[in-house]
């Protein structure tokens, strides 16, 4: 049918790693924040979740690294992360190899996308998924963008991504919805984890929010990675699901919380 | 090239239920079939986190193995710190260390 819902959120593992080492009134904030997310997308009644994430060498490895890749399997496991590190215990996620083949076509006219009939699913799927469904009942198309690997997808690239995705929903009778996950400005994995840039998030946010084009693609990588740190690559899913959805943006949840790594984030953003 | 194939080295491991038992079971074998140094070689087997970040390795693998050796949070992000003190600046990547050694950021 369409695209009917579209949002962003962190992925950070600390959110569900380290929960309890957090401030609890933060912690209950950002949970609350992503209770209010996955209300807002089943409220959509979505066929199928896309969700479109930034891995972290779970799949893609830079012996083949792809800019960008859709899933197409009929069932996908996760985490790969140890289960007692990550506090998210392993499921396998339901998917549709026949939907996921139809998307891929449809974008495929306009931008060269991998496809994978495997793929295990990292924290950057998996803590999403353990807020906005926490039953594991949804359809998920698992989605990526080269955000770790240079050379990384150009941030036009990464625009031009969400729009055959918008172009691709809306070729379909499903119901689709559309969920970018990643960080801002955050170093996360390094002994600076914890180090983050709050009014360049807010800054961020702000271009987002307006789903201001030409602000969000002003970006070069040589001054994200100064100001915003390696993690700060990850804008790209946020920029691919501004440019999918088309409307303003809502942040439902922001506050840096430096245990999680990561300005902590739940957005939604008006389907145009 | 080396500091690719220690980073296949990590990636496998992450990601490879087999590569773990072997690894497990018979490091150094493992070990022996990824084209490294001596030096990154050594780290590996040493499961030296500190020396292992310094070569280059990306933090998103190396958070992941050295969880795999049950190595706790904080002290992962210590004994990085404490690796650049002992070997010098992040020779390689995108992860290099921003601030002062001897600083504490979170965790």
């Amino acid at each position: 049918m369409s695209l009917v819902f579209a949002g962003v959120c962190s992925h950070a593992p600390g959110i569900t790693g380290r929960e309890d080492r957090a401030p609890k009134e933060l912690r209950d904030g950002l949970y609350a924040g992503y209770e209010r997310m996955r209300e807002d997308l089943w409220a959509t009644k979505p066929d199928a979740l896309i969700v479109l994430a930034a891995e972290h060498f779970a799949n893609f490895f830079m012996d083949n690294m792809p800019p960008f890749a859709l899933g197409m399997g009929d069932a996908y496991d996760g985490p790969i992360e140890d289960v007692d590190w990550l506090r998210i215990p392993k499921r396998t996620v339901r998917g549709d190899a026949a939907l996921s083949q139809k998307l891929i076509k449809q974008v495929l006219q306009t931008v060269d996308v991998a496809y994978c009939e495997e793929w295990k699913f990292d924290h950057g799927i998996m803590v999403p998924l353990h807020f906005l469904d926490p039953d594991n009942r949804l359809t998920i198309i698992p989605g990526n963008i080269n955000c770790q690997g240079p050379p990384l997808t150009p941030l036009h690239r990464a625009w031009a991504l969400g729009e055959a995705l918008r172009q691709a929903a809306d070729s379909v009778p499903q119901r689709i919805a559309l969920v970018g996950t990643g960080g801002i400005s955050h170093w996360p994995a390094t002994p600076d984890s914890g180090r983050i840039d709050e009014a360049w998030d807010r800054d961020f946010l702000d271009r987002w929010t307006r789903n201001d084009k030409a602000a969000l693609l002003s970006y070069t990588d040589e001054q994200t990675y100064a100001e915003a740190g390696q993690g700060g690559f990850e804008i790209r899913t946020f920029i691919a699901t501004a440019a999918a959805a088309g409307g303003q943006g809502k942040v439902g949840f922001y506050a840096p919380i430096p245990i999680y790594a990561v300005g902590c984030t739940t957005a939604t953003m008006e389907i145009a | 090239m080396s500091l690719y194939y220690l980073s296949k080295l990590m990636f496998d491991l992450n990601r490879d239920e087999a590569v773990k038992a072997r690894f497990a079971e018979d490091a150094s074998r493992v070990v022996g079939n990824y084209a490294l140094t001596e030096e990154e070689r050594g780290a590996v087997l040493d499961g030296d986190i500190g020396l292992l970040y310094v070569l280059g390795v990306n933090g998103q693998l190396l958070m992941h193995y050295a969880a795999l050796l049950g190595v706790e949070w904080s002290d992962y992000l210590q004994r990085m710190r404490d690796g650049v003190k002992q070997h010098g600046p992040v020779r390689a990547g995108i992860y290099a260390l921003t601030t002062s050694p001897d600083e504490k950021v979170a965790g």
